[in-house]
């Protein structure tokens, strides 16, 4: 993995889109490595970070969606939905303001022979907001050649966002409100793909919100194909100081996922539903 | 620049005056992160470990953590390898560190404090001790640093396994003052303050506590102005070297520390907002020492509280 300059360093922000209720935003990171996929950054504000309540104070954990290096440093892809303070702050910034950024932290994901021998392919399955690390992973599997489907999965039209960060023409959708794909979960259509020989030749991929991500883990271990999930957990720090971040272990006892995660084979946790994340 | 900014605490020698608050800084884990440039430059003076206890622990069910005002509460429950698995496992990776190493350690009876205490003093790579008192007695049912007598019990048990330099961690939930004047008594070389303060949260939406171990401890600049204090109160009290923390953030807390009374300074939370906080807080610090005119940070130690003889006697609490 990328390892990640110490401290944390003054980056400016160059876009802030809206997509589908979630906002894409891009900032330039002048001294920092390009990430690997599935890595995540801590950000906050470097000016009106701590609102109304005090809140935010620590800085808010985000898989990195993108990154290109170009003139003058590396630029970072971020894709936000608002749903407490610290988000809807970064939902809000406006070009030219900076942002105090530290990472690429965490493990990413692995290539899908390394997961199981004969996986030639990978299926990356997206919820909601989980669709970011998602991206810049597909962008790597396709550089190297790895046949990919992509499955993202909404709830509804307002928070439908960061399709904008693939290529539309190779998704299949699913919504909870039927307004795009298929009227239901994307683990549908997941369990219909793993039905076929995709079971057998394909590495499964998912980020999403907890209650998604424990489906795809369900499903992947009784059918017995290689999953790795990025997940989420609180995070006070991102670099393994807290040890906030807990996640129970298969074997007993927990993880770091800032260190040890966030991207997690699926058979090492007790579970996806970890308490304290996810809405 | 002024006069170089390292000192000595309690036999150890420190570059600049900005350690870290135990518990709040995993240099092994930050070494994979940041690799060899945590190395060539680590933010603290020394490092204190996390608090290490005779046996294993996997520590508290999730939620761990709760945001407050300016501040956080951790119910993190005291994961660590134990005794054994510190020795073997951490201790040689943290001696590769390029300063001096505090082992911080805690334990519910006599007993085994002193199996600590005699398990970790006698190794090469270990400079000095800080005993985490914030803990019950299980033979008396009492929190030993909320009491001085408990206090007193064990450096009684504890001063003579060491010749190592024992810094006393004390609690901000009891008064801490007679607590280090027992320790001090007791042959402590140091006493450090504040631990976390006391604190819980309610679960959004729901009657329950959220933090999974249901109680926790405040830490961040929500509780400076209250570690100030009781840093101030202790110092007036000791005459041992005092560590100072609570909600330092930049050099200016920093120095304000010292002049509460503080020898060295300890960064615990900010570091979590910025893995370097430990070296930006020193330099912040040496350029306002430089700013004041100062000889040195240590020029301003104590100078808080020195109005003159008419100080008002202090009826602040009783409004
Ligand atoms: C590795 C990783 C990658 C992530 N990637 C993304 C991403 O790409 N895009 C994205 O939008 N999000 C991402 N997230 C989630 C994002 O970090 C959180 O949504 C964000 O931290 C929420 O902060 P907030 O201030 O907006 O909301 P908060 O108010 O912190 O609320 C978020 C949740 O925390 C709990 N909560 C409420 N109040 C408190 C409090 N006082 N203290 C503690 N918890 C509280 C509740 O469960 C609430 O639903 C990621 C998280 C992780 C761990
Ligand atoms: C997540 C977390 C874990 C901590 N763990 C320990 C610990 O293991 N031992 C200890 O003596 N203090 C521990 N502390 C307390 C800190 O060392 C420090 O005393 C306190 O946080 C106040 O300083 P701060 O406001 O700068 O963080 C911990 C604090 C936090 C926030
Ligand atoms: S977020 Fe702090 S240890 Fe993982």
């Amino acid at each position: 993995m990328t390892e990640a300059p110490l401290g944390r360093r003054l980056c400016e922000l160059t876009r802030n889109v809206e997509s589908g209720g979630y906002r894409i935003f891009s900032v330039l990171d002048a001294d920092g490595p390009e990430p690997a996929p599935g890595q995540f950054c801590m950000l906050a504000t470097e000016r009106g970070w701590g609102g109304e309540d005090g809140r935010p104070y620590l800085a808010r954990a985000f898989s990195v969606a993108g990154a290109e290096g170009q003139g003058g440093g590396v630029r970072l892809d971020f894709l936000v939905h608002g749903v407490g303070p610290g988000t809807d702050r970064l939902a809000s910034l406006e070009q030219g303001e900076r942002l105090w950024v530290t990472g690429p932290l965490g493990i990413g994901f692995s290539g899908p022979r390394e997961l199981a021998p004969d996986a030639a392919g990978a299926i990356l399955v997206g919820g909601g907001i989980g669709v970011a690390p998602l991206a810049i992973w597909r962008r790597a599997l396709l550089a190297a050649g790895t046949p990919t489907r992509v499955l993202l999965g909404y709830r509804d039209r307002e928070r439908s966002g960061g399709l904008d960060l693939f290529d539309c023409s190779e998704i299949r959708l699913a919504s909870e409100d039927g307004h795009a794909g298929h009227r239901g979960y994307v683990t549908d259509l997941l369990a219909v793909l793993l039905e076929g020989d995709d079971a057998s030749s394909a590495a499964v991929y998912a980020c999403g919100p907890p209650a998604m991500l424990e489906a795809v883990r369900a499903l992947c271990l009784e059918r017995e194909v290689a999953c790795e999930l990025a997940m989420e957990a609180p995070m006070g720090c991102g670099f393994g100081a807290c040890f906030g971040c807990a996640v129970p272990l298969a074997a007993g006892g927990y993880m770091r996922l800032c260190v040890e995660g966030p991207v997690v084979r699926a058979d090492r946790v007790e579970t996806a539903l970890v308490a304290g994340s996810g809405h | 620049m002024g006069a170089p900014a390292s000192l000595e605490l309690c036999g150890l020698e420190l570059s600049h005056p900005v350690i870290n608050g135990s518990g709040t800084f995993d240099a092994i884990a930050a070494r994979g992160v940041f690799g060899d440039a945590l190395l060539s430059s680590f933010p603290f003076s020394a490092y204190v470990s996390k608090t290490i206890t005779p046996e294993q622990r996997a520590g508290n069910p999730p939620p761990r953590l709760w945001e407050t005002p300016s501040g956080l509460i951790n119910s993190i429950g005291l994961p660590n390898r134990g005794l054994d698995g510190f020795l073997e496992g951490d201790l040689p990776k943290l001696a590769e560190l390029p300063v001096p190493l505090i082992v911080s350690v805690m334990a519910t009876s006599h007993g085994e404090f002193a199996r600590l205490v005699e398990g970790v003093s006698p190794r090469a790579e270990v400079a000095a001790l800080e005993l985490n008192i914030s803990c019950p007695n299980v033979e008396s049912g009492l929190v030993v640093g909320e009491s001085p007598e408990e206090a007193a019990a064990l450096l009684g048990l504890l001063r003579p396994l060491t010749e190592k330099p024992l810094i006393v961690k004390l609690t901000p939930n009891a008064h801490p003052a007679p607590v280090a004047l027992a320790v001090e008594a007791g042959g402590a070389d140091a006493v450090s303050l504040i631990n976390t303060l006391r604190s819980t949260a309610v679960a959004p939406g729901g009657a329950g506590p959220w933090l999974g171990g249901e109680r926790g401890g405040l830490s961040g600049p929500a509780v400076r102005a209250v570690a100030l204090s009781q840093v101030a109160e202790v110092a007036d009290a000791v005459s041992i070297p005092v560590i100072g923390m609570g909600g330092i953030a930049r050099g200016g807390h920093a120095l304000d520390f010292i002049r509460a009374g503080a020898t060295a300074v300890a960064v615990g939370t900010e570091s979590f907002r910025d893995p370097g906080a430990g070296a930006r807080v020193a330099r912040e610090l040496a350029a306002e020492v430089d700013a004041e005119g100062l000889e040195s940070a240590a020029a301003a130690r104590g100078t808080f509280g020195q109005r003159g003889p008419d100080r008002p006697e202090n009826l602040s609490q009783n409004p």
